[in-house]
């Protein structure tokens, strides 16, 4: 059964289309290897501006080596090799001319466990500031606290802006990591499971952030909580065995997938 | 399966003692450590600052009718027959021409403790032990407890507002000698002072042991330009081993690829601190004094040249050996130290926007200071008691100028230094009067634990420092 639907898979790309200007980031027959083993196998998709779009599939199946990709973190490792192309509104991110730096700016990302700095709140939403430019401080006072204030983060440590962010609890950790990251105005925000190392609280907390910032910039999500997806996304994408299985609206994909194998995932038959 | 369980069972049986015991063999090794730690910190410290404690005088008449008066220090059996002999610390080499004399304990007919014998210290000959007659001061005259009160009134004073003054002393056997008061450093007169002046008197002659050069070819005086060198050596170690250790770990744990021809460097950097140390001043004394110091010698010190400028050992060249031999420690703490950061920190500062050097720099070191640092503590803990390496390059018995001085440039790479550890070895082995150079072994012996314990503890608390101010663990 599986082969029958890879053999559907292959005949029919799951591609949704955007129009040239609702489209933020596209990504184009994109493979991608781990020292020679393939991780992501010719994957085509595009995300729209302004919503959020979630990764799911199973362990391993290449959502977050996806998201990684899409800010260039894998420049770090050299083993990776990669072929295909991604564009981040209409510009090749992987084009000579193109600053790496600059394109981290604009792509954050969260990563799945908070990684707070060892400093101060304050120093920590400062960080990426202080490698752009250099700001009166009032300025910067002012973006900290709009930035803390958009990861609804403000309220609760503004008393306590120079104590170490270590002493945060993980969900207060997760949303100044948020603030980190908006400080310097991204365009893309992606968040690597943001929620998986939170109680429930703190997730909600952060659903809630998702769902708010998307007036403001473009989110991609993986998740491995199908609700979570469910409840925040507005696009969802299956991968599966770094295949892009399913791709359409997240109503669409949950109550009426198209493809065998995603409905075996959603319900449970495959994790 | 029967056989299997039986076996296990004798198996038990054989052992069951073992089963018991085992916990107390692990706490038994670590109360004899510390026992061990214990009774040798106790022996420094009983003999090293005994020495300093004003002992009791007493005189001494022999069954021959002879007198002397002097310390007495131990007592041992006599060889082959029965009975003790004391050693007695006479001084008066002037006279004498020893400073010892065992005396059978047979031979003593009557032993006393007079409150008038007093001690000299004087420089040159040593201690003088005797009485006090008179002091003369042009025409004026002191006498009796006029003049002792008028010697240490006149010692009270700095050395160089001392009035010209001539001691007359006696000996207990009645010898008297004219003593100049410019050549004497101090004067007690132990027997008659109670338990707070014998404390002064103490504390005043390990303050001397501490802020006073060598006199006497090292078996009296102080240390203070071997603690001096040693103190100074080490920092100017830890100053070219930090730098040098850090970076080759950051590029061994941040920049190399992580491939064979790594792990093998490592492998090596890590068997490198098994060398012996001496072979690092083999290494030191070929390549770093005959090697760049010649050079260095033959460019810019030509005028002076045959007289070698860093073509000998000298600061310099003796730090430089010593970073080099601490270098592995440095790099492997801090690469245990880089390897514990989360990858999740890098990918953090990455993902900002960060470039590989600012995550390097603002996020990397920072949250590696400390096990730099440990990595420092321990090369300061071995360098400061390493010994053998410094005799081949640069260590000096008694240097004749201290390395940092008023004199342009200051700090005076090229010159040789005294070294506590070194001074151990030359005043335990090379001095001309052993029995005077034991306790002073004992002391320097201590000073040397208490000084490495000092650095030790600085870099430690310097450690605490930085962990405290980030409220950080790691």
């Amino acid at each position: 059964m599986l082969a029958q639907s890879h053999s559907i898979n292959t005949s029919q790309p799951p591609v949704t289309h955007f129009s040239a200007d609702s489209c933020c980031l596209s990504i184009d027959h994109l493979s991608l290897a781990y020292a020679g083993k393939e991780a992501l196998r010719d994957l085509t998709l595009s995300v729209p501006r302004h919503r959020v779009t979630a990764f799911i599939g199973p362990s391993g199946c290449g959502k977050s080596t996806l998201l990684r990709a899409i800010n260039r973190l894998h420049d770090l490792n050299e083993s990776v090799t990669h072929s295909g192309k991604i564009t981040l509104e209409g510009q090749d991110i992987h084009a000579p001319q193109t600053n790496v730096t600059e394109l981290r700016r604009r792509v954050g990302m969260v990563f799945q466990t908070p990684n707070p700095f060892p400093m101060s709140i304050y120093e920590n939403v400062a960080f990426g500031l202080r490698l752009q430019q250099r700001l009166p401080k009032r300025k910067r006072d002012d973006i900290i606290e709009w930035a803390l204030t958009s990861a609804a983060l403000w309220d609760e440590v503004k008393d306590r802006l120079h104590r170490s962010a270590w002493q945060l609890s993980g969900g207060q950790q997760q949303r100044l990591v948020i603030a980190r990251t908006l400080a310097v105005k991204p365009d893309v925000l992606l968040l690597d499971e943001p929620a998986s190392a939170l109680d429930p609280i703190s997730t909600l907390k952060i659903e809630e952030l998702i769902r708010n910032l998307k007036s403001e910039l473009t989110l991609v999500l993986v998740t491995h909580n199908m609700q979570q997806a469910a409840r925040v996304s507005d696009y969802t994408a299956f991968l599966h065995q770094g295949e892009l299985v399913e791709y359409g609206p997240t109503d669409q994909v949950f109550t009426n997938p198209r493809l065998q194998r995603t409905e075996n995932y959603i319900t449970g038959r495959i994790t | 399966m029967t056989s299997g369980a039986a076996n296990t069972a004798s198996r038990h049986a054989r052992f069951h003692w073992l089963n018991d015991a085992w916990p107390w063999l692990c706490a038994a090794s670590v109360a004899l450590s510390l026992l061990m730690l214990g009774a040798l910190l106790a022996l420094l410290l009983t003999r090293g600052l005994g020495h300093f404690w004003p002992a009791a005088l007493e005189e001494v008449t022999l069954r021959s009718g002879e007198t002397l008066a002097g310390e007495a220090v131990r007592d041992v059996a006599l060889p082959q027959q029965p009975g003790n002999e004391r050693l007695y610390f006479t001084g008066n080499q002037d006279i004498n021409g020893v400073r010892w004399r065992w005396v059978a304990i047979e031979e003593i007919a009557e032993r006393s403790q007079p409150n008038d014998l007093i001690r000299l210290e004087r420089s040159p000959w040593g201690d003088f032990i005797g009485r006090l007659v008179a002091i003369e001061q042009n025409d004026q005259r002191w006498e009796g407890d006029a003049a002792w009160q008028r010697l240490n009134t006149l010692l009270a004073l700095p050395a160089s507002q001392r009035p010209e003054s001539q001691l007359l002393l006696a000996t207990v056997n009645g010898q008297t000698l004219r003593q100049p008061l410019a050549s004497v450093v101090s004067a007690e007169a132990p027997n008659a002072m109670n338990v707070w002046q014998k404390t002064v008197t103490w504390s005043d002659a390990v303050w001397r042991f501490l802020s006073e050069g060598p006199r006497a070819a090292n078996t009296d005086g102080g240390v203070w330009p071997a603690i001096f060198g040693t103190v100074l050596m080490v920092i100017l170690m830890s100053v070219i081993v930090t730098p040098f250790g850090v970076l080759a770990a950051i590029y061994l744990n941040e920049i190399a690829h992580q491939g064979k021809l790594t792990r093998l460097v490592r492998i090596g950097v890590r068997n490198l601190a098994g060398v012996p140390s001496i072979v690092y001043g083999v290494f030191g004394l070929g390549v770093f004094v005959y090697g760049i110091g010649g050079s260095l010698d033959e460019w810019f010190f030509n005028d002076t040249l045959p007289s070698p400028t860093f073509g000998t050992g000298g600061l310099l060249w003796a730090s430089l050996t010593l970073a080099l031999l601490t270098l592995p420690v440095v790099i492997v703490a801090t690469e245990e130290g880089l390897a514990r950061i989360p990858e999740a920190q890098r990918e953090g500062a990455v993902a900002l926007g960060a470039t590989r050097l600012e995550m390097l720099t603002r996020i990397v070191l920072p949250m590696a200071a400390p096990a730099m640092l440990t990595g420092v503590i321990l090369a300061v803990a071995r360098a400061a008691g390493e010994v053998a390496p410094l005799m081949l390059v640069g260590v000096a018995k008694l240097a004749p100028q201290m390395p940092i001085d008023s004199e342009f440039p200051y700090l005076h790479l090229d010159r040789k230094f005294m070294h506590l550890g070194y001074h151990l070895f030359d005043t335990a082995f090379h001095g001309e009067d052993v029995q005077a150079a034991i306790p002073l072994v004992y002391a320097t012996a201590l000073l040397l634990v208490l000084i490495v314990l000092m650095l030790n503890l600085t870099a430690i608390f310097l450690r605490h420092y930085l962990r405290r101010q980030r409220g950080s663990e790691c």
